[in-house]
């Protein structure tokens, strides 16, 4: 590592075993590259081959259309409807939370702050993401849900909403510490030059910086957002998990993840409600997959943008 | 840089404090935890028994099999008891592959279940080891004493909707039930809401039993059920039928919402799983039932 081309005064021996070393650590590289890939494909087969059953028996599309969540009833009913919307609901809403609070919090840190309170300011986010999600859940249940139940006048403080905020919560230390990093990246000759063409420091924040930087602001909601439709804990302590179709953010709402972890515990394995789960997973991975996908274009054009 | 390491020992202090007061705390808001030091130190006159026992299943009985197993294996030393929740389908599912001996299971084995196991050339043996009382309760703010099955049925359907038709204040009833994949949620739509009906859509579904009480505790307009043991002095126990659920009226029949608990072996048990199962239905295993909030079989 340290001399790169020192082999070539070394003996034919020495060069032999490089060589042969070199092999194998690329060969290693190799296969955990590919790792990754076989990984993702293993998992959507297996999720797709459980999910068979209830494909067969109760049908992609009446599941993808059904409004009614009965899977224990006779006969069971699997509308996946509600349980996606649920998800969706409380993914916009951690959203709407942590997007604009976490970039504003990534402008200053990076921006205005100065060093002293910057490095004071990561350590706690960095302290945030060690917190795990069944303790948010548990300030969310004690704190949370009477606060929204009040402050709106509810029946029930167990929403969308109370579920949304706190994900909006888990998701700001992803946001923030990766949009910072981006921030950061932006050369210092770009701050540079908008100062010398007279612009205010937040002029140069807003016409400079963050444009420059928003391929990667823009992953880290996408990340954000991957942290929050995925989590799984706190939503099915906070959401009330009635599988309704939902009309507002102060309805409760049923999750995706939130039904998997609940009920798979109970069921018949191998049974059509098992295989239900499976096809809920399925649906998950699906929509996350599309999410990312979708992700990825958007960087992907940006980049190019910015090459012209 | 040393900054950095100030503020990570700073807010170590901090935790370790934090840990600190909250262990320093008194625990008496943990009421549901029974003690489990109950019935234990006997000598052991018998001849000693050996072996090693597997059980999984449900998380209602985890606390109950807990307790058992751990008693048990003290006046046995020879004897090891391993004990996994996860839920009653998983340990059936774990009896089906013959990796456990014992399936916990707070609902009847299923016939699917049933037939996976003689399809695996085995057969299903039941034993009921306790009883689970399901108290219905309110708010203690809310005026509602007593509700028949048939009132509670409607409410649990979404036909009553408020309070004031079955005499409380004006105000819209909050329906909190256990999660679909729970024993109890199936025994309560067989009992209460009617074989061929439906839970109201709107009525939230919670992970746990200390959930619903957790809910009712701060919300005036809520109706739940939990498990006997899960009653404390901050939710109100409505009469059913006249009835006030408790360990004495599941006991002796009156009330109307119990179920059994049961424990699923493998063929008849034998040998030290016998004598684990006769011990649990003797005196002792019984008394720990009790502890744990669950009702004696006789």
């Amino acid at each position: 590592m340290s001399e790169p081309f020192s082999s070539r005064r070394n003996s034919p021996g020495r060069t032999t075993f490089r060589r042969a070393a070199e092999g194998v650590a690329r060969g290693l590289i190799y296969t955990c590259g590919w790792a990754a890939i076989v990984v993702l494909a293993a998992i959507a087969v297996f999720l797709a081959t459980n999910a068979v059953r209830a494909m067969r028996e109760a049908g992609l599309s009446s599941m993808l259309s059904g409004t009614q969540w009965y899977p224990t009833s006779e006969p069971g009913k699997f509308g996946l409807l509600p349980l996606v919307l649920g998800s969706l609901y409380v993914t916009g809403v951690a959203l709407a939370v942590c997007v604009p609070l976490g970039v504003a919090a990534a402008v200053f840190i990076s921006e205005f702050a100065d060093k002293r309170l910057t490095e004071v300011m990561k350590s706690i986010i960095e302290f945030m993401t060690a917190v795990p999600s069944v303790v948010y859940g548990l300030i969310g249940v004690a704190v949370l849900i009477p606060f929204v139940k009040d402050a709106f006048g509810l029946d029930s403080g167990m929403t969308a909403l109370t579920g949304g905020v706190v994900l909006g919560v888990m998701s700001l230390p992803t946001v923030i510490s990766i949009s910072e990093d981006a921030l950061h990246a932006v050369p210092v000759d770009l701050r540079r030059g908008s100062a010398a063409l007279g612009n205010t420091r937040w002029q140069t924040t807003v016409k400079v910086t963050l444009p420059a930087a928003s391929s990667g602001i823009f992953a880290a909601v996408m990340l954000g957002l991957g942290r929050a439709i995925g989590e799984t804990m706190a939503v099915l302590m906070l959401t009330g998990n009635a599988a309704i179709m939902p009309t507002s953010v102060f309805d409760s709402v049923r999750t995706m993840t939130g039904t998997i972890a609940a009920e798979m515990g109970e069921v018949v394995q191998g049974g059509l409600h098992y295989s239900v789960l499976f096809t809920v997973g399925l649906v998950l991975f699906a929509i996350t997959f599309a999410i990312n996908l979708a992700a990825d274009i958007v960087l992907e054009r940006q980049r190019k943008r910015w090459r012209r | 840089m040393k900054l950095k390491k100030y503020i990570a020992f700073g807010m170590a202090v901090l935790l370790l404090a934090g840990v600190s007061i909250a262990a320093g705390c008194d625990k008496e808001e943990a009421g549901t935890e029974t003690s489990t030091d109950g019935a234990t130190t006997t000598e052991p006159a018998e001849p000693e028994l050996e072996g090693t026992i597997n059980i999984q299943g449900s998380d209602t009985m985890l606390n109950v099999a807990t307790a058992w197993s751990e008693a048990f294996m003290d006046e046995n030393p020879g004897v090891d008891i391993s004990v996994q929740g996860g839920g009653s389908g998983t340990g059936v599912a774990a009896l089906i592959n013959g990796t456990v001996d014992f399936a916990n299971a707070s609902r009847g084995m299923k016939d699917e279940e049933i037939a996976q196991l003689e399809a695996n050339g085995g057969k299903a043996a039941e034993y009921k080891v306790a009883i689970d009382g399901i108290a219905v309760v309110v708010n203690p703010a809310n005026g509602v004493e007593a509700l028949s099955m048939d009132q509670l049925g409607k409410i649990f359907r979404g036909e009553i909707t408020n309070w004031k038709d079955v005499g409380g204040k004006d105000a819209q009833i909050v329906l909190l039930s256990r999660d679909s994949s729970s024993g109890t949620y199936e025994y309560f739509k067989e009992e209460v809401v009617g074989k061929d009906a439906e839970y109201a859509q709107s009525a939230k579904l919670l992970p746990s039993n200390q959930a619903i009480a957790d809910e009712v505790k701060s919300n005036e307009a809520g109706i739940g059920y939990i498990g006997l043991g899960y009653i404390t002095s901050a939710v109100k126990v409505v009469a059913i039928d006249g009835v006030k659920a408790s360990v004495a009226a599941a006991a002796d029949g009156s009330y109307p919402i119990s179920r059994y608990l049961y424990m699923y072996s493998n063929g008849e048990a034998e040998g030290v799983m016998k004598a684990y199962l006769d011990w649990i239905l003797g005196s002792e295993g019984q008394k720990l039932v009790e502890d744990e909030g669950f009702v004696p079989v006789q």
